[in-house]
């Protein structure tokens, strides 16, 4: 059996862990809906004067930020499975090792993009409307499921990093929270301080947020996309090797 | 490499950090039979099964399972084993049938046969009717018989059984231990570790007794139970009152072990027949009357106490 047919087989029991588990199916339904709503009511007048021009300028981000949020589920996936002592068990069959937690990332990318399809659905409920055309919005899903994957790819490095489920859910807020909030995700960086607006500028979560946004609403995409696929890849080689090394190493 | 045996260890040295875990441990187990790896907590029989298991791998020393080397060859070793690892090793969130799927797959069976060695393993463990649902909700029991057959999809040859039966209780123990003496009547080799000494007793043929990642006995069963020292005395003293005072007086018994004591029975192993008559007079003396005075061959939990009693005084020394 090949390593891409194990990580299918283990993509598929993750998948049916979500699809067992009401609660999770409720969460990554509710959540992206949730902060929407929020965001756009409660922020939207303040920062925007309008909720609808709020709503075109921070769904994109909204993408981006729920990606980052709904990836810490890949650490705390991969975490478990050494709690419950299942990894010594794939770790004892004749298997490929990295199908572990390639087989966790690929169910991920899965509700990735489950969430992704609901926060548009709703946005375009609310009046969101695609200016970037359909290759655009082609081009924006593609995009947000490759930041998908490199976003599970430092997840899983924390959740076979760390030992306790609590440490991996509080390394994985505390990671996600600042990244994404210190960004052009929810604000234009101009409001910001000066020293913020350099940190902003060079956050990955920008950079992907304005390739979105050039990608579904119109308007410049060539550079920040290419900026984007730089960050993916780099993260996606950088933390990928580092995860299955310490998950070959980790006793 | 001589493949005569089906696990084979030469001089394995283990440690974590500054801890020494296991200590030029030599084992030798041939194949098709029932092999115990008996020791206190601590002695590290999971370290040694985890590194048979390619979990680990050793600091020195050398180790193979059917002739195939677990650091060289981990991959070649991984086709003939099953593991059943200490903490039942199984997927809480999906069904048993699911779970068995899941490694039937993995190891490489098409969706059918995987299907099919779930089902034929489910009814063999008694799960079929529980097969659809969450592993959560199973008994203790019930998820360490889904561990057991989950190491089976791939039939392997060499079993390992880490404490298989912790936490059951007898009936389900005694349900393991029969599928457990089915499978090695089919020619698996199985090692099996345990603090439990009437388990090694009832499965295995041969056991070894390791403490601190030592070798302190090995034999058959009959022969650690001889290795204990002679024979027990138990003393029964007919005022409950008395126990502690019968206990200070075979305490000092020289050449006696120190006495047990279970609610009003004593019990001290005393190798030779003279030690019985000293005992008799030393009560005597102490004005100690007993209603219950016997002398029998050691259990083989005593046994264990006193090869390992024995080997923590010779390491103090
Ligand atoms: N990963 C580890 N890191 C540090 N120390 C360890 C590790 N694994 C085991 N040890 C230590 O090694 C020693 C032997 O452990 P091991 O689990 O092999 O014993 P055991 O015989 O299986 O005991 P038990 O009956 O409690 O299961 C113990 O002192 C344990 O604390
Ligand atoms: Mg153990």
């Amino acid at each position: 059996m090949t390593v891409f047919a194990q990580t299918g087989v283990l993509a598929r029991r993750n998948l049916l862990h979500v699809l067992s588990d009401p609660e999770q199916l409720i969460g990554i339904t509710v959540q992206p809906l949730m902060f929407l709503l929020l965001f756009v009511y409660v922020f939207g007048g303040a920062i925007s004067g309008s909720t609808t021009g709020y709503l075109e300028f921070v769904l994109p981000g909204l993408l981006v930020q729920g990606i980052g949020f709904g990836t810490t589920q890949t650490a705390i996936g991969l975490n478990a499975d050494f709690q419950r002592g299942l990894i010594d068990r794939f770790r004892s069959l004749p298997m490929a090792r990295s199908a572990v937690v390639a087989g966790r990332v690929t169910a991920d990318i899965g509700r990735t993009a489950w969430m992704c399809l609901i926060t548009v659905g709703v946005g375009a409920a609310l009046g969101f409307r695609l200016h970037g055309g359909v290759a655009g919005a082609i081009g924006a899903f593609g995009l947000v499921l490759a930041v998908g994957v490199a976003m599970c790819w430092v997840m899983a490095f924390l959740g076979v990093s760390l030992r306790s489920a609590e440490a991996v859910q509080t390394a994985g807020f505390l990671l996600i929270l600042p990244l994404t909030f210190a960004s052009s995700v929810l604000v234009p960086a101009a409001s910001m301080p000066g020293w913020l607006q350099a940190f902003v500028k060079v956050n990955p979560i920008s950079v992907f947020v304005t390739a979105m946004r050039g990608l579904l609403l119109g308007g410049p995409v060539a550079a920040p996309v290419l900026q984007s696929a730089a960050w993916i890849v780099g993260m996606c080689v950088v933390f990928g090797t580092l995860t299955v090394s310490r998950y070959r190493r980790r006793a | 490499m001589p493949t005569e045996f089906a696990i084979r260890t030469d001089l394995l040295d283990k440690s974590f950090g500054r801890t020494r875990v296991l200590d030029q441990l030599t084992l030798e187990v041939p194949a098709g039979a029932i092999y115990g790896l008996l020791g206190p907590n601590g002695a590290g029989k999971t370290t040694l099964v985890r590194i048979l298991a390619t979990l680990l791998t050793p600091d020195a020393g050398r180790a193979f399972v059917l002739g195939r080397d677990v650091v060289a060859q981990p991959q070649r070793v991984r086709e003939v084993i099953g593991l059943t690892g200490q903490y039942a090793a199984v997927d809480d969130l999906i069904s048993a049938r699911e779970n068995l799927y899941l490694i039937g797959r993995l190891l490489g069976l098409r969706p059918r046969a995987a299907r099919a060695r779930g089902a034929q393993l489910l009814a063999a463990f008694g799960l079929s009717e529980v097969a659809g649902t969450t592993v959560k909700s199973y008994s203790g029991g019930m998820r360490r018989r889904l561990d057991l057959a989950a190491s089976l999809v791939g039939r392997p040859a060499v079993l390992f059984l880490d404490e298989p039966t912790t936490g059951l209780d007898l009936a389900s123990r005694n349900e393991l231990w029969d599928m457990i003496r089915v499978l090695a009547a089919d020619g698996t080799t199985v090692l099996l570790t345990t603090q439990y000494l009437e388990e090694a007793d009832r499965l295995a043929g041969r056991v070894m007794v390791i403490d601190h990642g030592r070798t302190v006995a090995e034999g058959t069963p009959a022969e650690l139970k001889g290795m204990a020292g002679g024979q027990v005395l138990e003393v029964r003293p007919l005022h409950g009152a008395d126990v502690g005072g019968a206990a200070t007086v075979l305490a000092d018994l020289t050449g006696a072990g120190r006495p047990v004591v279970a609610g009003d029975l004593l019990c001290v192993r005393v190798p030779d027949d003279d030690l019985v008559a000293a005992a008799a007079r030393s009560l005597d003396v102490a004005g100690i009357p007993v209603r219950h005075f016997v002398v029998r061959l050691p259990s083989l939990d005593e046994a264990f106490l006193a090869i390992t009693g024995q080997h923590e005084a010779g390491a103090s020394r």
